[in-house]
């Protein structure tokens, strides 16, 4: 379902020309669960925002469902990223004054469902991650940083995304909050969702089923665990 | 992105930094309050000054002696000081003109005016009975001056109720009293109804006499310093001016009309020139009061600025979970507006206490009129999408990658 051939991305410092990706070509399908690994530098990120529609490759193309991205302008790679993806990043980034609630409606914001719904779809999302219903209506930066990543993968769930992209979700967590973080990962993983996992960390990259290794921008191995 | 939702996220970023918020708001009440303010006093001050101009009298045409010249010297003593309108002057214009309503001969000139050990320097006006009519004057008590008391050049004096009060005491009657105009004795016959008016020149600040008391016993001579005509209506007053003149060419036998030794005066003129004054004065006030809420206006910049920078991860944010550049153009650039809708707002409301309170202080009757304030509105929220253009344009092209790093 998500497919990249030959995918290359060079950065331009002044005179130097960086390859952080040097024709990477890899296909996830759907309900896969793939965690990226590498030392720093590796290129994993890139990958990530190329595969996340954030970033647009030098050469080389993206499928999405089939759909060469090349093509889209910069509207419809946000509509691409409102409709079928969700995003959860090392520091979660929560809107501070915003409630737990608000902040996992905010994507719903940006697309045509009416508010009864939204509430609806957002319970069902913190239900899905395990946060207590207590903290629905806190102000997000008074939990735990377990609670916050629960929050922000519930709002990368909440406009039901064909796939997750997780980049080093555990990076800021202790390891008992970490452990409860994967297993959410993993949950959703068996009810479906297709999960991008980036990290550094082996024993994190354990939880997925298929490991791929990046090293200098291009696959060291591809194996399922 | 809906309009409420919009409304929502504003809200919520707008409240979330109350402090800011206010400050950069403030800035743009002061703006806004000082042009209401302003132009408002200058509204009542236009009105003011139309206002007294037209408790002169309505649709009146003044006629002045010209300069006075020495003969073959070129030397001029000034506009209104030569002796050239008399008494059958104005005879001749009531006779003669058609669509006037009254015509009054003037002879006026401070004199030292005495009463009962008191004594005041006041404008003594040898009139006819006509400058009633002529110059909106009513009497509160006795009568005017008769066409007898002309004819005989009788002693009688009408006060104005200001000179009434300095002469006699605030509010005493006067009726049948004797006063002394330079040293002559002058029977009190009537006191005029307040036209309302201080400072300077103020109406009720006034003797009047029969206009050959005047001119015998205290101007000398047959002149007269002053016609005033008053035409039938507004229409009329320009063919009446040109009349006059005509009428009084002839009779002067001056053939070119740029040697005229008079001049006519039309009181729209009067008016029309007042009003240009304080529209200028107006628009001068209201310019320099623009200047500070063009400093609002970059201070709502700046502020808007250093919110763009301050939630450059939420922009990240937004834009990763699907937020087009306009859904977050238009979340800034309506964020502006809002400050500056709401710092205009309460600028109004400000600015038209001051000038309630103004009114109160000085003698201007301030007046806010529904331009100025939809003027406000409408500038207040321009304000916003010009200096919060450039913050939302920075914000909505910001790269989400790097946004999303941002420390």
């Amino acid at each position: 379902m998500i497919e990249c051939k030959e995918i290359t991305k060079v950065y331009q410092t002044g005179d130097v020309l960086t390859t952080v990706l040097n024709k990477v070509s890899l296909r996830i399908d759907d309900r896969e669960f793939v965690a990226i690994v590498g030392p720093s530098g590796s290129g994993k990120s890139t990958l990530m925002h190329i595969l996340g529609a954030l970033d647009t490759p030098t050469s080389g193309k993206y499928f999405f469902d089939g759909k060469d991205t090349g093509t889209f302008d910069d509207n419809e790679l946000a509509e691409l990223r409102r409709k079928k993806i969700g995003f959860v990043f090392q520091s979660f980034n929560l809107l501070a004054r915003a409630t737990v609630l608000r902040n996992v409606m905010l994507p719903l914001l940006y697309s045509k469902i009416p508010d009864s719904e939204r509430e609806k779809l957002a319970n069902e999302a913190l239900n899905n991650v395990g946060l207590e219903k207590e903290h629905y209506y806190k102000l997000s930066n008074q939990l735990s940083g377990g609670q916050m990543q629960r929050v922000a993968i519930a709002r990368a769930l909440v406009n039901n995304p064909a796939i997750i992209f997780a980049d080093e979700p555990t990076g800021n967590l202790a390891t008992k909050q970490s452990q409860m973080v994967m297993n959410t990962f993993r949950k959703l993983n068996e009810q479906g969702h297709t999960i991008v996992l980036i990290t550094h960390e082996h024993d994190v990259a354990q939880n997925a089923k298929r490991m791929i290794s990046l090293r200098d921008g291009q696959i060291e191995s591809d194996v399922a665990i | 992105m809906k309009i409420q939702d919009l409304f929502k996220e504003i809200f919520s970023a707008i409240s979330g930094n109350k402090g800011r918020s206010g400050l950069t708001i403030l800035g743009i009440v002061i703006g806004i309050a000082s042009v209401i303010a302003l132009v408002s006093l200058g509204q009542g001050a236009k009105n003011a000054i139309q206002k007294s101009i037209q408790s002169i009298g309505s649709n009146l045409i003044i006629v002045m002696p010209g300069a006075q010249r020495g003969i073959g010297a070129g030397i001029s003593a000034g506009r209104g000081s030569a002796q050239t309108l008399t008494l059958a002057d104005a005879d001749a214009i009531k006779s003669n003109i058609s669509n006037i309503s009254g015509v009054a001969a003037v002879v006026s000139r401070r004199y030292q005016v005495t009463a009962a050990g008191n004594n005041t320097n006041t404008n003594v006006i040898g009139t006819v009975p006509d400058y009633t009519t002529v110059d909106n004057e009513t009497i509160a008590t006795g009568s005017f001056i008769a066409d007898e008391q002309v004819n005989g050049s009788s002693k009688v004096a009408v006060l104005g109720p200001t000179t009434r009060d300095d002469l006699f005491g605030s509010g005493a009657e006067a009726l049948g009293k004797s006063i002394r105009i330079n040293n002559q004795n002058f029977k009190v016959i009537g006191v005029t109804t307040s036209k309302g008016g201080s400072g300077f020149n103020n109406p009720d600040d006034a003797v009047y006499i029969p206009i050959t008391t005047a001119q015998h016993y205290l101007a000398g001579g047959n002149y007269i310093s002053e016609i005033t005509v008053s035409a039938i209506d507004q229409a009329s007053m320009t063919t009446v001016q040109a009349d006059i003149t005509t009428l009084l060419l002839a009779r002067h036998q001056i053939s070119n009309s740029a040697s005229a030794d008079f001049s006519t005066l039309n009181q729209n003129d009067i008016v029309s020139a007042a009003s240009s004054v304080t529209s200028t004065l107006t628009t001068l006030l209201a310019g320099i009061a623009g200047i500070s809420l063009l400093v609002g206006g970059i201070g709502i910049m700046n502020m808007m600025l250093t919110t763009v920078t301050e939630r450059t991860r939420e922009i990240g944010l937004r834009k990763a979970i699907g937020a087009k550049r306009s859904d977050i153009s238009l979340q800034f650039l309506m964020e502006a507006i809002t400050l500056t809708f709401l710092g205009g707002t309460i600028g109004i409301v400000l600015g038209w206490l001051t000038s309630l309170i103004l009114s109160r202080l000085i003698s201007i009757q301030g007046q806010v009129t529904l331009f100025s304030i939809l003027l406000a509105f409408g500038v207040s929220t321009a304000v916003g999408i010009i200096f919060g253009y450039y913050p939302a344009r920075r914000a909505a092209t910001l790269n989400p990658i790097e946004a999303l790093r941002y420390e």
